[in-house]
Parts: structure tokens; C-alpha cells; sequence
């Protein structure tokens, strides 16, 4: 039973942000004389995730988690079928993801020189996730109340905020033609609102349907919605069950209310 | 200041797949093997264990075993003319750091490739004439038949359950009758198939087809390797790939090989270690060590008699080219071997959806599928078709996680209550045809040294310039319209057939086989090494892995990739270490 | 090409012989002698207790948990200072005879002692024979950290009188060979009720009890007699065997302390050792467990919840499990064990069974203690210990509650 430490990848906002970063990776280890194995009883000696604390915003603003609030509500509405993104808990989610490695681009090639680059080279702003969102926030908003108004997108009705996510997705916007907020790229325009709008859809969609424990996906909602049993391990009963619709009830990381006692 | 250690007989940079078949294969011989992995170590307990293994936001789309862009990537452009970019996050393809490699988060599907692949050129210009001038496809020096028993051996270390469709000959029911002959049956018996596969296996045979099960990775039962170690039954929990199995029932160098490896007193594993060069001795023609540098940036120099590059695929030629070992190719010139014949997997999907069949995506396997061969390789007549090679299709059901998978029919709307109410109808009602297709070597499809850009260590990145060519969009329209038949087959309300259009692009998911860049071959002046994956020009050091690859077939890479490192070790044993040196004479 | 010596499991006994033999008055150091002695000394297992974590093999200093405080191993490598290099034949006869050192202060019963007592007078000395041939190593173990009044080790000399019973082995006449074989090594050198006999309040064998389960260093050791519910008795002598030699059967694996002692000893001693043992084991009479108060519906109803969820793909929603992978909890002895300590802390921290040359793969259980709460865990238990037939007391969440806190003050301090 060496003792390996590991390194243990933080993925979750809260207080332990910044103690994980690519410079922290543990030593040089050297194994030998069987496969190294501890027993583990807290996080930090076995490789588990950890729930997200609850509380206040750790990346947004007031005003920017009202534009969050009401973008994911009109990309994931609620409606007949139930809850939307943003009784999900999306924005919760993605505050947290912000203020997180995700937001910081932490895993992410981040050097220069920047180019726009064509469509199939990718991703090539300077912006973090978080630097984005900031950006194309404060824009986006600047625009609304320029062009309708005098109302943040907050503000706006919702056929008003339909049309503004039309325009962005469409990528007529261009982020970083924003004046004072522009920002600063060396020979490069910077984002097209379409490269925002394609994050902020694929963030919404993974704090609609990610695990409860990141924040979103409350009481499971997402996965109620479509069918989707969640972190189940064995499905074994059910291969041969052609056809059959088989109604589980989902199950998160951290369990579901089955698990209380029911007394 | 570099610090010298002590010489050993072997050392193996990166620990994946190959490393630990080389290691395993080299420390029963009796050597010293020493492998070191730039990654940390990873276990099925603590790594992926079943308690929290089954999270796709941390594991997909968070990227917690891949490799860091951050730390290394590559840059890319389509065309010579263009200026390459790096590839700032990872998209199209999921390389892996730490022990066990991408073999960890593999779907498990384990194919042969067909007798045809291994003599592509000379094969299809005796059926088809000359092939285009930029097309560089080659021969790869060693034939089907020599492979087959490491093929066997590996599909019996791994446990692969499936049916064979060709035993020595005799074509079996219900197995891929197309298949090159194997010694053997698959060690497990094909997994239990779920809805959608049926499905398109009925469709199949009524379209004329021969469906079969497709070979996988995932244990049909449990299983006791020649090894003597267990892996358990699949639990059809689909979280395969991207993910590792917390149920010992997908293989992995952690559920096949490492218990018995790492018992060994001649093996050691040294993690948090990156090789920097490949170092010679003053003729050029002797491996002497390699440098590494920990976490901590503190450098070392090891000494071994031999050294094997087990790294991931273009890893492998990344460090070839920073090392100066063998002569850079040239795309102007068409000289030179390292970088040259890149390639890659050209694929594309059909979604069949259905109003009245629940088809329950998320019971499954990596590799639980149903697939048919018969537009594969040479297995059809390509006269009139434009192009040659192909692919197999087949419908998979590996997965059922819902921020990856959430098709919605044609025409609707990518947000809002309409995408949503299409959402929630389709995904317990939709079944999906893949096809996988063969990518040709080119003249201007190739790797070299980034200009510009930098890695962490301050080393040029690699530089792909890769396109798809003709030959793949008709190979894949032809693969796709085909999959599109079948899928009516089925009977659905409708499909969604997804070609594969315009350039390739690094943006979306789609395979981690990239081979080539270091090709094996029989003539020093197009491979870098030779059938038993030996440097022609530095007889002690051994290339690993899909960087040998002459150009890509119809196939997933890594049946092959085993069977050629068990090919290399053999030899090895029964030849190289009685009398090191070249083992074939150029 | 050099090609490196491997030296793994051979040339041993050879090494021996070369070695540094003769400097104790240990006269007869002849290759059959030292053999027997490396057998016994494996069969006790001394190599476990009497090495340290990442220390020299026999060299002590390895820490060992008592009720009563941590006492830490002696070296018994042949270094004249610091080990056993200037005892006499007498001296270590005296030691595993009757827990006296040379010095006349009484050995704590954390030393065998108590079973060593029953070894021959000639296995001692082939023992003492074994010990002279490895390298001496100069180590000074620490003194014992121990609760007053048991520092004193006159006091040992009170205990012994009431629970030590000095003396030969003795032959059951009525009994096979083999039996006697297998007595003879689950008495004496196997010490094998050190654990698995539960003991009183100051540490003593509780007698009438042999074998019938004690808690041990934060483990239960489980019940080893013949009973087939709480026992191995549904376990046949072919199982038992390849439990011993493997690690592994299809009813369990050895994790914990017993992973340690397969690792170490059983799984090194020859099949006929492994099969006297079973032999004996398999005519220990248990103690038919009081029938148990019954679980609650409410504690049942969620423990059902959490086990469908959280263990039924390696353990199966029958209970099972996966023969040679992940032990069945249908019929389990070790479910049904009159004590959940092992359980609940398998539970909390995980567990991984042996790695033995027959049977590499360690199969694990991965810790719950970071997902599951106390009482969480405690009907899970509870469901688990009466489901599929089985019967055992329920859980209560707050014995899980004691041994996560205790677990948790000594999983750091330890490593």
C-alpha cells in the first residue's frame, strides 16, 4: 500500500479554485512492486468530485445573471413540457463553471500570436470562457439599449430577445466592435457573436443535462425530460427489453431521494 | 544540469497500450524495462470507480483524461498555403495522458484490418490502374497472414467478444464474412445486442447484407486473459469512451496487463515524466538515452540499450523531428520520412427516427453494434465509383449521455421550445448508422515543426496540414448513401442522413485515429521503419503504435496497432536480442 | 546485450546457505533445517509484523495497534545489538515459548507468544536456523506507546497466569494426520486465532470461543469456524485452499489484514499445509449466533434504493456477485458477520483484494465514504445483512458515525 498522493483535479467552483492549477501537479512518482492502491475515506485521497457549495454568485453580477437568467430561459424555455434551463439551475451552473478552470481556460492553448483563422482551425480568441462572457455581456446588453430603447436584454420581451439571439447566433454582432470594451487583439477582430452564441447554447445544454451536482439539472429535470436514467452502472435486466419504454427514475452522483428514509 | 542515471536495457517513453504490451513481453525475457509517462497514474478504483465514474460533464466535456492543449498541442491548417493555428482546445480527436493512455478511454471496438489493406497500392493498381500522382499509399512491408497470430494474441490479452465470420477458410454463419481468415474464434461470445442494432440488422439482410456483431472490448462475460488476469462482465452502463470503466469490463492496460506487470522487480513506471529527445551516439546510427524532465522541471538523461516510442500517435513523430532523427519529409520534393503520410478517418452518420420504437440509447457498450463489411476495402467493385478503399457501417449503440447525444430531425431549429419538444420526442426514439471510412495518404497531408508556435517546454509544436481529398468525400457520399438505404429499411418516420462536407475541420469530435508521420514499409526511402517497427537508420530504437501506418484503412486502428506490437516484440525476442542489430537489411 | 539477473523467487535458499550463517550457536545449519525454518517463519507470517512500512524484511519497528496503546515489532534480524544476533538457542526458545526475552522481561501478547507456545522445541530452533541466514540490519525499534499500568511488563506476568496456557502441542489421536497437520499450524505457528478469536477485555483469547470472530486494528476477523451462516462452513476444503493460496475464491477475497497474510504467507505454503489447515477449520464447531432483532421496513426500503443503485453492478441485484471479481453478499459469511466493523469500513474507505501470482487482478471496491452518509450506509448494510435470505442485526448509523470519525483520525496519521 504505497502511499500515492494524487493529484486531485478540482473541478467545481468554491474555495479551492485556486489550488489546483497545471503548475500544481503533483511530483514525479516512480511504481513498482505491484499497482499502487490506498484506502480512501475523504476527497483528496480517492479522485472524487465534490458538490458545489451553494450561496451567492462567484463569477457573475447581479445584472450579468440577469441576462443569464433570461438568455438560457429563451434557449431552453419552460413550457408544457416542464421546467427550462433556467429552473434548472443553468445559470448557477455556469457561474460556477466561470469562476472555475473552465472559465480560465485552464486546460487550454493559450498563447500567441492570434489569428482569426479560418472555420476549421477552431477556436482562436485570446478570450477565456470567462473573459467572453464578460465581453459579450457587456455588449450585448450596450447594443440592446442602444438600438431598443434603452432596455438591458433583461428588459427586453421575450419576441425582443428571440430576435437579439437570432442576430448574435447569426453572428451579425461582432463582439469586439464594442467600443471601450473592445477588446484589445493584436491584428485580430476577435469573436463573432456566433463564436458566443455556439458556447454559450453547448453550456447551457451541459448545465441542463449534467449531473445535479454542478448546479444545474435540478431535481433532475433535464433528464426527466428526455428519458435518461442518469449515473447508472447496470443495465443489464434491460438489454433484451426491446422496445420498452422503461421509465427509471434518474439517479445522480449523489443519489436520489429514494435513498432518504421514506418513513 | 541533466542528471545521469544509471543504463537499463529498456526504456519506453509513454505508457499506454503498446508500452505496456512491450513492457510486459520484455520483462518476461528477462530485461530491465523502465517506461516513463508524462501523465499521472491511473487506476479503476480511484481514477474512474464506479462511485463517479458515470459523470460527462468531467470526463467529455471537461476533458479530465485527456491530454492539456495547454501543455501540448498542435497547430493546424488545411493547405501549404495557409498559416497554421493552434489547435487551442482538443475537438476532433481525444489523445489521453497518464498511465494507460487513450487505451482507457477507448470505446473498445477491436478490428482486423482486411488482407487488401496491407498491400493497398500494389493491390489496387493491379485492379484499378495507376492511382493519382499525389496519392503516396503504400505498402506496408508485412502481409495478413503474418499478423494473424498477433492479431489472435491480442484479441486474446484483450478478451474480445465477437463471432468470427472466416476460420481458416471456412466462412462462419453469422460472423463477418468478408474478414481475413483467423486461427480461432474470439475468446467471448458477441455481447447481448440491444433494439436499434436489431433493427438495423433485419434491415440489413432485407437489403441483401450480412450483418454480424461487431468485435468488442467489452467482456460478454467474465474472462481470465493468458495472463491470468480477470475482467469482469459489461454491465452495458454506456460509459465507454471518453470515460474509464469502473467495472473491469472494458479492456485497458490497466484490466489486462498492469496486475501482472507491475508485480515485476524488472519493470519500473516513472509518471509526471516527459521525454524531451531521443539522444545518439556520435555516428548517428546508436539510440544512447533519453532526456526527460519531471514536474518540477528538473532534467534527466537515461541510458538504455534500447528505446521504443510508444507515445501517442503524432507524439511519436513530435519527437522524432525535435530529436533530428531521420530525414524530415519534404512535400515540395516528396523526400524525406518523418511527418510523411499522415492520415486519419473520414466518417459520417445517418439518424433514423422513430415515432413508435423506443430504442433506450443509453443501454450500452463502446462496441455493442451491429456492422456490415461489404463496403469495406476492396470488398466491392470500385470501377466507375471514383475513388477506392471504404469503410464499414455500422449501428452503434454505445451511448446514451445526453449533452453528446440529443439528435433532432432535419429542419428543426437549434434552440427554443421547438428544439426542446424535439429533444425530449427523439431521444428515447432514435437509432443511428455510422460510417467509418478509410483516409488515403497525399503528397500535402503531412507533419512537420510549427514556425511559430511554442509548447510548454519551449519546443516548436507539431504542424499538421491535413485535408481530405476527393477520394474521401466519394468514398464517404458513397459510404453515407448507402447507410441512408438501410435506414429506410428500417421503417421510420424519417432520416437525417449527415455527410461529411468541406474541409476537414479540428472543431468536431470525430476519431482519435490519426495515423502515420513515421511509416513502416520495406524501402528506407518512403518508411522510417522497417515490417518489425525498427528505425532503418538506428537499428535500437522502435517506433510503436499508428505513427507506422502507410495511410489509413476502413477500420478502428487499435486491433492492428496490438498485432503489430506484438508482431515487433516477437521478433525482437527470437531475433534481435540474440543479435542486436538491423533485422532487416535495407 | 546484458540481460538483467532476476533474482525474483529462486536461488534463495542457496543465498542462505552462502550467507553469513554460523554466528549463533545455531550449530546445525544444514539446507533441509533452514528450509523447514523458512517454511515456519513464513507460515507465522513474522515477515508482516517484524517489518515496517517501506523498511528492511524482520527489521521491526513496525507499529501495531492494541486496545491499550501501539507497540512497535522487534528486530529480529541477526544484528547483535539491535536484533536477535546475540540470543542464545535458549533465548528464542524462551521468547516464543513463553514471551520472555533474554532479559527476563515479559513480551507483550501483541507477540504470539500465546500460540507460539505450542511450536516443537526443533521448529523453533530451524526457525532461529532461517532468521540467522538474512542480511542483520542495525535498527533500534522504538519503546511502546502504552496506557498506564500495562507499560509495565511485570504486570505481563499477572496476565500470563490468566490467559496465557503454556505448552507443547499436543496430537488428537482419534484425529487424522492431517487434521493434526492442519491443528499443529492454525495453533501454533499460523497463530491464526490471534485475530480471528475474539478477545476479552484485556487482550486474552476468549476461551470457549476459538476462532469464532474479533475485532482487530479497526477489522473484524471474520468467524472461521465450520458455522454456515456467520462461518466458512458453506465454504468447501478445496475453497478454503484456494482462498489461502490465491487470495481469492468464488465466495470472497482477501482484503485488509487477511490480504497481508495471503500476500505473505499462505499463498508461499505448499498445497498439503493449505489443505491440513482447511481440514482442521472444517471440524471447528461454531456458536449458533442469538437470532437477531429484524431490520426496520423504512431502514430496508432505502437501503434497497441505495444498493440497486450503487452496488448491484458488481455485487448484482441477486447477490452473487461475479465469481472470482466481486464477492457474492447472498450467503455471505462475511455479510452476515455478528460484527459490521469490516464491513462498514470497506464500505467508508473501500477495499482491494490480494495480488497473488495466481490471481493478479486486485479487484476493488471503491470508497463510498465521500458519497454516502452514515445512515445511508447504515441501511444499506442493513438491507444487504437481511436480503436473499440472509440474517444479521441491522446497522446503526452511528456505529457507522464512530468508525468514519475514528478512520478519519488515523487514515493520515498513518500514512
Amino acid at each position: 500500500m504505497s502511499g500515492s498522493l494524487r493529484r486531485r483535479d478540482v473541478l467545481l467552483a468554491g474555495a479551492a479554485f485556486a489550488s489546483v492549477s497545471l503548475s500544481g501537479r503533483s511530483d514525479a512518482r516512480v511504481y513498482g512492486g505491484g499497482a499502487p492502491w490506498t484506502p480512501g475515506i475523504a476527497p483528496g485521497l480517492a479522485d472524487v468530485p465534490q458538490t458545489i457549495p451553494g450561496g451567492d454568485f462567484k463569477f457573475f453580477t447581479t445584472a450579468e445573471a440577469a441576462f443569464i437568467d433570461a438568455a438560457v430561459a429563451r434557449l431552453i424555455p419552460a413550457d408544457h413540457l416542464g421546467a427550462g434551463a433556467k429552473e434548472a439551475g443553468v445559470t448557477v451552473f455556469l457561474d460556477r463553471q466561470l469562476a472555475g478552470p473552465y472559465g480560465r481556460a485552464e486546460r487550454w492553448y493559450m498563447q500567441g500570436p492570434w489569428h482569426d483563422g479560418t472555420k476549421s482551425q477552431g477556436y482562436q480568441s485570446r478570450l477565456s470562457p470567462a473573459e467572453l462572457y464578460r465581453a459579450a455581456i457587456r455588449f450585448i446588453d450596450q447594443h440592446c439599449r442602444q438600438q431598443l430603447g434603452g432596455k438591458g436584454f433583461a428588459e427586453l420581451s421575450t419576441d425582443q430577445q428571440d430576435s437579439v439571439l437570432k442576430e448574435i447566433e447569426k453572428g451579425k454582432l461582432k463582439i469586439a466592435d464594442i467600443g471601450p470594451h473592445a477588446v484589445e487583439i493584436e491584428g485580430a477582430k476577435g469573436p463573432d457573436g456566433d463564436t458566443f452564441f455556439a458556447v454559450l447554447m453547448q453550456n447551457t445544454i451541459e448545465g441542463f443535462f449534467s449531473d445535479p451536482i454542478y448546479g444545474g439539472n435540478r431535481d433532475m429535470v433535464g433528464w426527466k425530460l428526455i428519458g435518461f436514467p442518469g449515473a447508472r452502472y447496470d443495465y443489464r435486466p434491460y438489454v433484451e427489453r426491446h422496445g420498452e419504454k422503461l421509465d427509471l427514475p434518474p439517479v445522480g452522483v449523489r443519489g436520489r431521494p429514494e435513498w432518504k428514509d421514506q418513513s | 544540469m541533466v542528471k545521469k542515471l544509471p543504463s537499463v536495457d529498456v526504456v519506453l517513453v509513454g505508457f499506454g497500450w503498446t508500452a505496456a504490451m512491450v513492457a510486459e513481453e520484455l520483462t518476461a525475457e528477462g530485461l530491465n524495462v523502465v517506461a516513463l509517462e508524462r501523465g499521472a497514474w491511473r487506476d479503476t478504483p480511484t481514477d474512474f470507480a464506479v462511485t463517479f465514474a458515470q459523470d460527462e460533464l468531467r470526463y467529455m466535456w471537461r476533458r479530465s483524461l485527456f491530454q492539456e492543449p495547454a501543455r501540448q498541442t498542435l497547430t493546424f491548417r488545411n493547405s501549404m498555403d495557409q498559416t497554421a493555428l493552434p489547435m487551442r482546445h482538443l475537438g476532433s480527436f481525444l489523445p489521453a495522458t497518464g498511465v494507460g493512455g487513450a487505451g482507457i478511454h477507448w470505446n473498445g471496438q477491436t478490428w482486423r484490418f482486411l488482407p487488401t489493406d496491407f498491400v493497398a497500392r500494389s493491390h489496387n493498381e493491379a485492379r484499378y490502374g495507376t492511382l493519382p500522382e499525389h496519392m503516396t499509399i503504400q505498402d506496408w512491408g508485412v502481409t495478413y497472414d503474418e499478423l494473424e497470430p498477433f492479431y489472435d494474441k491480442f484479441e486474446y490479452l484483450c478478451g474480445i467478444s465477437g463471432r468470427a465470420g472466416n476460420i481458416k477458410g471456412t466462412i462462419q454463419d453469422g460472423g463477418n464474412p468478408f474478414e481475413g481468415a483467423r486461427a480461432r474464434d474470439y475468446p467471448n461470445p458477441p455481447l447481448r445486442m440491444v433494439y436499434g442494432p436489431t433493427l438495423f440488422a433485419a434491415a440489413a439482410r432485407e437489403t441483401g447484407h450480412k450483418p454480424f456483431p461487431c468485435p468488442a472490448a467489452n467482456m460478454s462475460r467474465t474472462y481470465t486473459n493468458p495472463l491470468g488476469v480477470t475482467l469482469a462482465p459489461c454491465t452495458y452502463c454506456g460509459f465507454c469512451e471518453k470515460f474509464g470503466c469502473g467495472n473491469y469490463s472494458k479492456s485497458s492496460p490497466q484490466t489486462t496487463i498492469l496486475p501482472v506487470l507491475m508485480r515485476r522487480d524488472n519493470f519500473e513506471l516513472r509518471t509526471q515524466c516527459e521525454v524531451l529527445r531521443v539522444n545518439r551516439d556520435s555516428s548517428g546510427k546508436r539510440a544512447t538515452s533519453v532526456t526527460y524532465i519531471d514536474t518540477e522541471g528538473r532534467e534527466f538523461e537515461q541510458p538504455a540499450e534500447m528505446i521504443f516510442l510508444c507515445a501517442f500517435a503524432q507524439h511519436n513523430v513530435h519527437l522524432l523531428l525535435l530529436s533530428g532523427i531521420g530525414k524530415p519529409y519534404d512535400p515540395k520534393s516528396g523526400e524525406g520520412v518523418i511527418g510523411r503520410n499522415y492520415a486519419y478517418q473520414v466518417v459520417s452518420s445517418v439518424d433514423v427516427f422513430f415515432d413508435d420504437k423506443i430504442i433506450n440509447p443509453f443501454v450500452g457498450a463502446g462496441a455493442l453494434g451491429v456492422g456490415i463489411d461489404e463496403y469495406n476495402g476492396d470488398n466491392f467493385d470500385h470501377g466507375g465509383l471514383g475513388f477506392i478503399g471504404g469503410g464499414y457501417l455500422a449501428c452503434w449503440n454505445t451511448h446514451g449521455r445526453p449533452i453528446e447525444l440529443h439528435p433532432v430531425p432535419k429542419g428543426t431549429p437549434k434552440w427554443g421550445g421547438k428544439w426542446k419538444e424535439a429533444v425530449a420526442k427523439s431521444y428515447l426514439r432514435t437509432a443511428t448508422i455510422s460510417t467509418h471510412g478509410a483516409v488515403m495518404s497525399y503528397r500535402t497531408n503531412y507533419l512537420d515543426l510549427d514556425p511559430t508556435y511554442r509548447d510548454v517546454h519551449g519546443r516548436p509544436l507539431l504542424r499538421l496540414t491535413f485535408d481530405f481529398g476527393e477520394n474521401e468525400h466519394r468514398l464517404s457520399d458513397y459510404l453515407t448513401d448507402r447507410a441512408a438505404e438501410i435506414a429506410k429499411a428500417m421503417k421510420p418516420r424519417e432520416i437525417h442522413a449527415k455527410k461529411r462536407e468541406g474541409h476537414y475541420s479540428v472543431v468536431p469530435y470525430q476519431t482519435t485515429h490519426n495515423t502515420g508521420g513515421a511509416a513502416m514499409g520495406s524501402d528506407p526511402r518512403t518508411s522510417f521503419v522497417n515490417r518489425y517497427l525498427q528505425s532503418w537508420d538506428v537499428s535500437n530504437l522502435f517506433v510503436m503504435g499508428s505513427t507506422v501506418f502507410p495511410q489509413n484503412a476502413g477500420y478502428n486502428p487499435t486491433g492492428t496497432i496490438g498485432a503489430l506490437t506484438y508482431a515487433a516484440t516477437d521478433a525482437i525476442k527470437s531475433k534481435y536480442l540474440k543479435n542486436p542489430g538491423p533485422m532487416v537489411q535495407a | 546485450m546484458k540481460i538483467a539477473a532476476t533474482s525474483i523467487s529462486l536461488g534463495f535458499g542457496l543465498a542462505c546457505l552462502l550467507g553469513l550463517a554460523a554466528e549463533s550457536a545455531a550449530a546445525d545449519t544444514s539446507f533441509a533445517r533452514i528450509e523447514r525454518g523458512r517454511h515456519l517463519v513464513t507460515a507465522g507470517d513474522c515477515i508482516a509484523c517484524h517489518t515496517a512500512q517501506g523498511g528492511k524484511p524482520f527489521a521491526g519497528g513496525r507499529p501495531i495497534e492494541t486496545p491499550f496503546g501501539t507497540i512497535y515489532s522487534a528486530n529480529i534480524t541477526p544484528d547483535r545489538k539491535t536484533g536477535i544476533g546475540a540470543w542464545s538457542d535458549d533465548d528464542f526458545y524462551k521468547a516464543l515459548h513463553r514471551g520472555i526475552a533474554p532479559s527476563g522481561a515479559h513480551l507483550y501478547p501483541a507477540f504470539p507468544y500465546p500460540y507460539f507456545t505450542r511450536l516443537r522445541r526443533d521448529d523453533v530452533l530451524a526457525m532461529r536456523a532461517y532468521l540467522n541466514t538474512i542480511d542483520p540490519v542495525k535498527s533500534q525499534p522504538r519503546p511502546p506507546d502504552l496506557a498506564w499500568p500495562l507499560g509495565y511488563r511485570f504486570l505481563m506476568s499477572g496476565w500470563n497466569q490468566l490467559y496465557f496456557d503454556e505448552g507443547d502441542f499436543h496430537r488428537a489421536p482419534d484425529k487424522s494426520d492431517e487434521w493434526n497437520r492442519g491443528a499443529y499450524l492454525v495453533q501454533g505457528p499460523a497463530h491464526c486465532g490471534a485475530c480471528h478469536t475474539p478477545k476479552n477485555f484485556a487482550g486474552g483469547d476468549k476461551t470457549g470461543h476459538a476462532l469464532q470472530g474479533g475485532v482487530i486494528q479497526g477489522w473484524f476477523a471474520p468467524d472461521i469456524t465450520n458455522d454456515r451462516r456467520t462461518g466458512i462452513g458453506s465454504w468447501s476444503g478445496d475453497e478454503i485452499v484456494e482462498y489461502l493460496k490465491t487470495g481469492r475464491n468464488d465466495r470472497s477475497g482477501a482484503t485488509g489484514m487477511m490480504a497481508e497474510v495471503v500476500a505473505d504467507s499462505t499463498s508461499k505454503l505448499p498445497d498439503q499445509d493449505l489443505r491440513a489447515i482447511a481440514a482442521y477449520l472444517k471440524d471447528q464447531k461454531g456458536e449458533e449466533p442469538a437470532q437477531p432483532e429484524s431490520p426496520s421496513q423504512v431502514a430496508m426500503k432505502a437501503g434497497a434504493a441505495v444498493y440497486s443503485d450503487s452496488c448491484s453492478a458488481c455485487h448484482q441485484m441477486n447477490g452473487k456477485g461475479v465469481p472470482g471479481m466481486f464477492s457474492p453478499l447472498a450467503g455471505s459469511a462475511s455479510a452476515q458477520s455478528t460484527d459490521p466493523t469490516t464491513l462498514i469500513r470497506l464500505v467508508l474507505e473501500g477495499g482491494r483484494t490480494v495480488s497473488t501470482d495466481a490471481r493478479p487482478t486486485p479487484s476493488s471496491m471503491p470508497a463510498y465514504g465521500w458519497k454516502l452518509t452514515d445512515e445511508e450506509i447504515a441501511n444499506v448494510l442493513t438491507f444487504v445483512r437481511n436480503h436473499w435470505g440472509n440474517v444479521a442485526a441491522p446497522v446503526e448509523a452511528s456505529k457507522v458515525g464512530a468508525i468514519r470519525e475514528k478512520l478519519q483520525e488515523t487514515s493520515h496519521a498513518s500514512r
